[in-house]
């Protein structure tokens, strides 16, 4: 923008004001600061700092073994904390060799995309909020409950989950949990309606689409080199998609498609995300139909035969031998771990979630490192908000769903 | 199709012997290179027409005390999205003078991670723009991921923790 208007020459000592947009403003929606340099309402510059929840987990993983560093993924995107736990058991399951029955991988599945929906809900109507929406914010949130009451239902928490076990699950599905999902399913009362009504308020709102269309855009090759994934990505055109390129957990057993945008900008993330929802119901409802084709004994599989890694029941540790002699093994870190280097990833919320792992032999891990797709792709933060205005700046942030505990680690 | 052969042989016919160390653990290529080829490997898996590794997927580094004159390692994640192949290669630096070439002019994503890497583990990139702490504070005088800090005991008895729940009730 080269016709904005400067200040005349001389009238006070500094043409620009310097704004802290963070770390504690409630438009970042987490504990980041960006140190913007405005002209009037224009954005000349921007400077990122983070860091001010930076919790050292790759380190305190050294000191771990496996299953205790599960909590700690929780803790990265705490909005779809599900999909980080199944991706380190995905990761320690690599490394130890385990496969898990398809059964498992199924309602691995259904949790996965169950919280991938309640990160792109919180998501969209918080973009939907910065640009003065509030109700659809309102609208989704009490699906996000019936979501967090469905893992309430297998893990027995809500927000930082620790769901699974290295092999499966801790326990089966109950009844109720699939009252509670078929509940969410119904195209009725459910979510699809809900969703439905959350698109008509916002997808061809004209002040909506005047708010977000051409704000913050990126081009797909820039995108790239700055390191985006997921659906920021796919915004801006690529159709990268770590359950298509790598599949895991069966995902190649679903059909479903990739939204992909043109622009980029905040508009396109928005539809990007809603459309995932879409096709994140559906692979859910294929997911719900193949698990109810179990039957008989094969109904009642939850996790993957492997005493030595997958700890047990603890009903069955005060009455089996075997299992309290595997609980001891695995709670002392005593379990054998291979040798070995091993990257895993899973498409998370924000994108490719990897996590590098090299163990020594150890009972904890050699090191273990988390991509976080949210890190890297913060840094294209300065170039996307600049010579924009300072409220599409927060547009901006929440559309790129920045979430402070993924960033920090 | 682009396997692992096609890549090891490319590479090797480019840079000859300068690449050792070369395995696929977990069906992932992994080679190790001398430091100041790192640029110059990146660059080519990205400009080559059958190579195309275009997407720098993670960058981090490793401590090993134990390997003299070569303790730190850092290690690049390469991926190629056209034929979904992954590559990792890893570049040794001496721990008293950890200088490696900043692959921020090929890939920008690499800016965030190298700062990281330098953060928790001291290296060096050359050629970096802004080389500066990002998660730790800024006065921090050490490199915490090193091994040299190795986290507390968990059984250790000297310390009075009743205030956070251990020690005597």
């Amino acid at each position: 923008m080269s016709d904005h208007i400067l200040l005349p020459e001389g009238s006070i000592e500094k043409q620009t004001t310097t704004l802290n947009l963070g770390p504690t403003h409630p438009a970042t929606h987490g504990v980041f600061q960006n140190i913007l340099e405005l002209d009037g309402e224009r954005i000349m510059k921007a400077t990122s700092t983070v860091g001010y929840i930076h919790r050292a987990f790759e380190k305190i993983a050294e000191r771990r073994p496996l299953y205790q560093i599960t909590p700690l993924t929780d803790r990265l995107n705490y909005c779809s904390s599900p999909i980080n736990n199944m991706g380190w058991h995905l990761t320690c399951e690599k490394l130890l060799g385990v496969t898990t029955p398809k059964r498992v991988d199924y309602l691995r599945v259904i949790i996965m995309e169950l919280a991938r929906i309640s990160d792109h809900l919180i998501c969209n109507s918080i973009v939907g909020v910065d640009s003065g929406a509030y109700s659809g914010f309102l609208y989704v949130m009490q699906f996000r409950e019936l979501i967090y009451e469905i893992y309430e239902e297998v893990c027995g928490s809500r927000l930082t989950t620790n769901i699974g076990r290295i092999g499966g699950f801790e326990r089966n599905f109950t009844n109720t949990a699939f009252e509670k999902l078929e509940k969410f399913l119904d195209e009725k009362s459910g979510y699809p309606a809900q969703l439905k009504e959350f698109e008509n308020l916002f997808n061809r709102n004209r002040i909506f689409m005047e708010r977000t269309i051409g704000c913050g855009p990126i081009t797909a090759e820039r995108a790239m080199n700055y390191g985006f994934t997921g659906p920021n990505l796919r915004a801006a055109g690529v159709d990268y998609d770590v359950r298509i390129h790598s599949p895991y957990s069966s995902y190649q057993d679903f059909n479903f498609t990739i939204p992909v945008g043109t622009t980029g900008d905040c508009y396109d993330r928005f539809l990007v995300r809603n459309q995932e929802m879409w096709q994140s119901l559906s692979i859910i409802n294929q997911a719900y139909k193949k698990v109810q084709e179990f039957k008989g004994t094969d109904a009642d599989i939850y996790h993957a035969d492997v005493p030595a890694y997958y700890l047990p029941e603890k009903k069955d540790v005060y009455t089996k031998m075997e299992a309290l002699i595997y609980h001891f093994k695995i709670v002392m870190g005593e379990t054998e771990m291979p040798v070995g280097e091993v990257y895993n990833s899973v498409e998370g919320a924000n994108g490719e979630l990897g996590y590098y792992l090299i163990s020594d032999g150890g009972r904890t891990p050699y090191r273990l490192h988390f991509r976080r797709p949210c890190f890297i792709y913060y840094q294209a933060y300065p170039e996307l908000v600049k010579d924009g205005m300072l409220s599409d700046a927060v547009i901006t942030m929440s559309s790129l769903n920045l979430i402070a505990g993924e960033l920090d680690a | 199709m682009l396997t692992n052969e096609i890549i090891q042989q490319k590479l090797t016919e480019k840079f000859g012997d300068a690449l050792t160390d070369w395995h696929a653990p977990y069906d992932m290529l992994t080679f190790t290179a001398p430091k100041d080829l790192n640029l110059k490997i990146m660059q080519f898996l990205y400009d080559d027409e059958t190579l195309k590794f275009r997407f720098l997927t993670d960058l981090q580094a490793v401590h090993f005390p134990d390997n003299k004159g070569a303790e730190l390692a850092v290690v690049y994640h390469l991926h190629n999205w056209v034929d979904n192949v992954r590559i990792r290669f890893k570049v040794f630096t001496d721990i008293q003078q950890p200088d490696v070439f900043s692959a921020t002019a090929l890939y920008q994503s690499a800016n965030f991670m190298e700062r990281e890497t330098y953060d928790f583990y001291g290296v060096n990139f050359v050629g970096h723009p802004n080389l500066i702490r990002i998660l730790n504070v800024d006065e921090m005088d050490y490199f915490p991921m090193r091994k040299e800090f190795p986290l507390e005991d968990q059984t250790r008895i000297d310390k009075d923790d009743e205030m956070f729940g251990r020690g005597k009730y």
